[in-house]
């Protein structure tokens, strides 16, 4: 493992068993987080982008979940690590901040109090002493009279001030990574880009790694060092942000930077979007898991393509299409800008 | 490069294989099914409840045909004293009650099958028609509590006004009296007096009772049901559209509150049959010289040390009947609930 | 707070005062009903029917003697028609009995409750929850005085390891006291302890659900930390609800069954008796001190929620 690498997920799949049969949730799934960088994953939902974080915290486990391959956490599995092993890590070496800060925070108890709890889960200290830390960490993610407002319930909070709570509890221990889970898709666009300036803050301040989960590639453009694409359970593309964003290599990632609305242009007659749906994940999906929507598939994609660089120029950017660069570059482009189809760009 | 394109294009531009289902590149679709089939599919499943509902019925059978067992088999009443005769036992004529007033024991025959007891009546002849009555004042106290329940629910949570006023207040005084105490207080009276045209040793009267007593146990949930869904937006859209009262509480609400309806059929009717042995035991319920399992279960309790049988056997049908409701009843709330915590093979 | 405290009381008078009235009422619809026959005796002439009659009221119009009868239970002065004992008296000294079989039962049920529950929600779809499952449902399908019956049978007579009958007080003898009561104990709580499991085990398991308990394991903290300090806490409330209704029933007699069978001379029994007797006065005295026990157990319901959840404000 090289160093200032925090964390190597290999091969990581994800399935559960249910009713109508095995659900494959994440598929073949691998990548690294280095000390410092913000890795975001995108796709849209269901893609298994969540999944994948909740998996790397354990919280995916249950009589119906089914796993394979690694996340080595500063060279600890996390996938097959007992439960009790997990425990230790939880919070930690590895925290996480998630979606919906109103339900995600204990209604019947303190904010203060649920910072003090993250501590003293892993570090003897006082009841005190604890406190004394939630309430400077409360300040520093910028909460106003943090000593007054640590005795409050977080119902008493803003979506924003709930939000800071949650980046607060979840750095307390300062760990190595820390996840975050379309933290900002719950609240107002004025709060997102306050959030978002604090973790990437934050994060620099403590050389953490951070993962960010998003659908949204205006996040994505604004806080990520890498970018993740998955669909359907499989990453498709992988690449630094610029690469993503000026030489995206998948048809899917043409869709989705095709289907952001620009303010600098005029507006499209019609939204574009990628037409048709997600294939269901039950059972195994043969070939390349986009072909259904994929305007340019032909039949080399019945064969799934494996997730490597085509680039000379670009190692590190990888991707799942057996286009030739050159046509790609040809293909992705929609009307005069990088899209999926035609559509009705103006 | 020219790109292979042996496949059709279909009119979206998007690639359509001929393929087996299973490799189509929408993948393995889960079946479209609705939720009451979905239950019952889940149901089906539960072998345990399949089978205390196929006891259940094994039992309601037995007791129903209870005057044919009398009629062909036994070849005796219920209520036919027959202290000084004999009965065949193994070749061997035997007294159905001894010189010492000793009662014969289960012969295993078609006479007396379970023995006899004090006046010589054939305890296998006063089982089943024991469970008839039981059964028959369970089941009429299961509709009344159903049918006015639901009104009351109805009423009182669509309409509010007028007929909550009245029927809410109603509702929670008796639900306050303890169930056993005004179930016994009205058994007492009216088991003297009668109501009207029905006597007071008739059996509808331990069914109109035990009616009464428990409609609130069904009316408050549903009346918080009613609440809750006349309170959503399509209740709303409903009403602008023009639909009569009657009609949005038949339509729209009444296919909402039915799978809290259904849940609790089991509940009550379970619960009736139980309240019915607690007023027979204490004399409040059903009055010689019909029986039901409460009474022959008060009756033998006298001769508890001597032969426990009498009031066990009958006990344990109860038990057994009871038992069998209940199980089903679970198996029903869990068919029905979608987050059932279940262990599923693959 | 002084306007839940005002709001409670009031709903509690008008409650013991309904209760009252239909008490009254229950009794008035029986045509053979004759208290005055029933207190002068079997062999009594008419006169002294009638001289009995006169001395209750019981020729006075309905009304006037409702009136007489809740006048005479307030001054504690009423009289049960059977023995002629002083009706408050006789609960005043009955109610210890009736405390000292309903008080430990309720604990034990509770506490087995708690347990059998958690372990239930934690374990759920497993073999433990099964067995403790089915053990929950064949508790509610046996009549408590089936069970009575059986305890008695099994392990006071054929196994004579508990004594039949009887009540000692807790002053005179603690250990024979409870003695005296475990099996009373016993068949109330079996009775109670499966149904309350699985009210916590379904309550626990929509918490469990939530995305708080979610984040409380993300923290670090052992499964045994995250169950009981986020999701017991919350899933305590529709038990809080439905245990202080059972209690304050059992508390105003509702156990008269255990209490026949075991001959346990408490509130319960004296209850029984009296409505086989057609005895009024003690059966609207139960059920006003019932409906008392509601009223207080429902406000002290109320105010543990608040305890429990912050977000609910006693506003009465």
């Amino acid at each position: 493992m090289m160093d200032g690498q925090l964390l190597a997920v290999e091969d990581l799949e994800v399935s559960f068993a249910t009713e109508d049969g095995l659900v494959r949730a994440v598929s073949g799934v691998s990548f690294t987080v280095s000390r410092g960088e913000v890795v975001a994953i995108v796709g849209e939902s269901g893609s298994g982008k969540s999944v994948t974080v909740m998996t790397l915290m354990g919280l995916t486990r249950s009589p119906n979940s089914r796993f394979a391959g690694s996340a080595r956490l500063r060279g600890q599995d996390l996938v097959d690590a007992p439960e009790q092993a997990l425990e230790a890590v939880r919070g930690k070496e590895i925290a996480m901040i998630f979606q919906d800060p109103i339900s995600s925070l204990s209604p019947v108890q303190r904010v203060g109090a649920q910072i003090v709890e993250q501590i003293r889960a892993h570090e003897k200290v006082s009841k005190a002493a604890a406190l004394d830390r939630a309430v400077e960490l409360m300040s520093r993610v910028g909460i106003p009279n943090a000593r007054e407002r640590a005795r409050a319930y977080p119902h008493e909070f803003s979506g924003g001030m709930r939000q800071r709570v949650m980046i607060a509890m979840a750095l307390s221990l300062s760990p190595s990574v820390l996840i975050a889970d379309e933290p900002t898709t719950a609240l107002d666009v004025t709060i997102q880009a306050q959030i978002l300036d604090e973790i990437r803050q934050l994060s620099a301040e403590s050389d953490a790694g951070v993962i960010f989960v998003t659908h949204d590639l205006g996040v994505v453009a604004d806080i990520a060092d890498r970018v993740l694409v998955m669909y359907a359970g499989r990453l498709v593309e992988q690449g630094t942000v610029d690469e993503i964003f000026y030489d995206p290599q998948h048809p899917y990632t043409w869709g989705l930077l095709g289907s952001v609305t620009r303010v600098d242009r005029d507006p499209p007659r019609r939204l574009p979007a990628i037409p048709g749906q997600p294939p269901s994940l039950v059972g195994t999906l043969e070939g390349c898991p986009f072909r259904a929507r994929c305007p340019h598939a032909f039949d080399r994609c019945r064969e799934l393509p494996p997730l490597a660089p085509r680039l000379p120029e670009a190692p590190g950017h990888l991707d799942r299409c057996w286009l030739e660069p050159s046509v790609k570059r040809v293909r992705r482009q929609a009307g005069g800008r990088i899209g999926l189809t035609e559509g009705a760009a103006s | 490069m020219a790109l292979d394109s042996a496949d059709d294009r279909g009119a979206a531009g998007v690639v359509v294989t001929a393929a087996p289902r299973d490799l189509s590149p929408e993948g393995r679709q889960p079946s479209a099914i609705g939720p009451w089939r979905l239950a019952g599919r889940r149901l089906r499943r539960n072998k345990v409840a399949l089978f205390f509902l196929a006891l259940f019925v094994v039992i309601v059978a037995m007791c129903l045909l209870a005057p044919v067992y009398s009629a062909h088999i036994a070849g005796i009443g219920p209520n036919t004293n027959n202290i000084t005769g004999t009965v065949s036992v193994a070749g061997k004529q035997q007294d159905v009650v001894s010189l010492d007033g000793v009662p014969i024991g289960p012969t295993w025959g078609a006479h007396y099958l379970l023995g006899a007891d004090t006046n010589g009546r054939d305890l296998a002849v006063r089982l089943l028609y024991g469970g008839r009555t039981s059964l028959l004042i369970g089941a009429i106290a299961t509709v009344i509590i159903i049918v006015l329940g639901t009104l009351a629910g109805l009423l009182s949570g669509y309409f509010r006004g007028a007929a909550d006023f009245i029927l809410r207040p109603l509702m929670e005084l008796i639900w306050s009296f303890p169930v056993v105490i005004l179930g016994v207080a009205l058994g007492t009276a009216l088991a003297i007096g009668g109501i009207g045209p029905v006597k007071g040793n008739s059996v509808y009267i331990p069914a109109f009772i035990i009616g009464v007593v428990y409609i609130p146990y069904l009316g408050k949930p549903i009346r918080g049901e009613v609440m809750r869904v006349r309170n959503q937006d399509y209740i709303d859209a409903a009403r602008v559209q023009g639909m009569g009262h009657w009609r949005i509480m038949f339509s729209e609400i009444m296919p909402n509150v039915s799978s809290t309806i259904i849940v609790f059929v089991p509940l009550i009717l379970a619960s009736s049959i139980l309240l019915e042995s607690y007023l027979s035991f204490l004399g409040a319920g059903v009055q010689a010289p019909n029986a039901s399992w409460g009474t022959l279960i008060s009756d033998g309790l006298d001769y508890l040390q001597t032969t426990p049988t009498f009031s066990l056997i009958p006990g344990a049908m109860l038990v057994l009947t009871v038992l069998s409701i209940n199980v089903v009843g679970d198996g029903i709330r869990d068919a029905l609930d979608p987050r059932a915590q279940v262990r599923v093979r693959t | 707070m002084a306007r839940f405290v005002t709001r409670r009381v009031a709903s509690a008078i008008l409650l013991l005062f309904a209760v009252s009235v239909v008490v009254f009422g229950i009794f008035e619809v029986i045509p053979s009903y004759n208290p005055a026959r029933a207190i002068a005796g079997r062999n009594a002439t008419t006169t002294t029917v009638q001289q009995v009659s006169e001395k209750f009221g019981f020729n006075k119009p309905v009304y006037v003697q409702y009136g007489n009868t809740m006048k005479l239970i307030f001054t504690g002065q009423i009289v049960d028609y059977s023995d002629n004992l002083n009706v408050v008296q006789q609960f005043g000294q009955r109610f210890p009995v009736t405390a000292s079989l309903v008080i430990p039962a309720a604990l034990i049920w509770m506490a087995g409750a708690l347990l059998f529950g958690s372990l239930s929600a934690l374990r759920a779809g497993r073999l433990m929850d099964r067995g403790l499952t089915v053990a929950a449902i064949v508790g509610v399908s046996i009549p408590v005085f089936l069970l009575a019956a059986v305890l008695l049978y099994a392990f006071a007579f054929r196994l004579p390891w508990f004594p039949n009958t009887g009540y000692v007080q807790l002053g005179d003898n603690p250990a024979e006291w409870a003695y005296h009561l475990i099996l009373p104990w016993i068949a109330i709580a079996a009775l109670s302890v499966g149904f309350y499991s699985r009210v916590l085990r379904a309550s626990a398991l929509d918490v469990i659900n939530q995305d708080f308990v979610r984040t409380a394991k993300a923290k670090g903290l052992s499964e045994r930390q995250v169950f009981v300090r986020h999701v017991l806490r919350n899933s305590l409330m529709p038990i809080v609800t439905l245990f202080g209704l059972d209690f304050a029933a059992l508390l105003g007699g509702a156990a008269l069954v255990t209490e026949t069978v075991f001959n346990l001379p408490g509130i319960g029994q004296y209850e029984a008796q009296a409505i086989g007797n057609l005895d009024v006065p003690p059966i609207m005295v139960g059920a006003m001190f019932t409906a008392f026990f509601v009223v207080l157990f429902s406000a002290l319901s109320d105010v543990v929620y608040a305890l429990l959840d912050p977000r609910i404000r006693l506003t009465g």
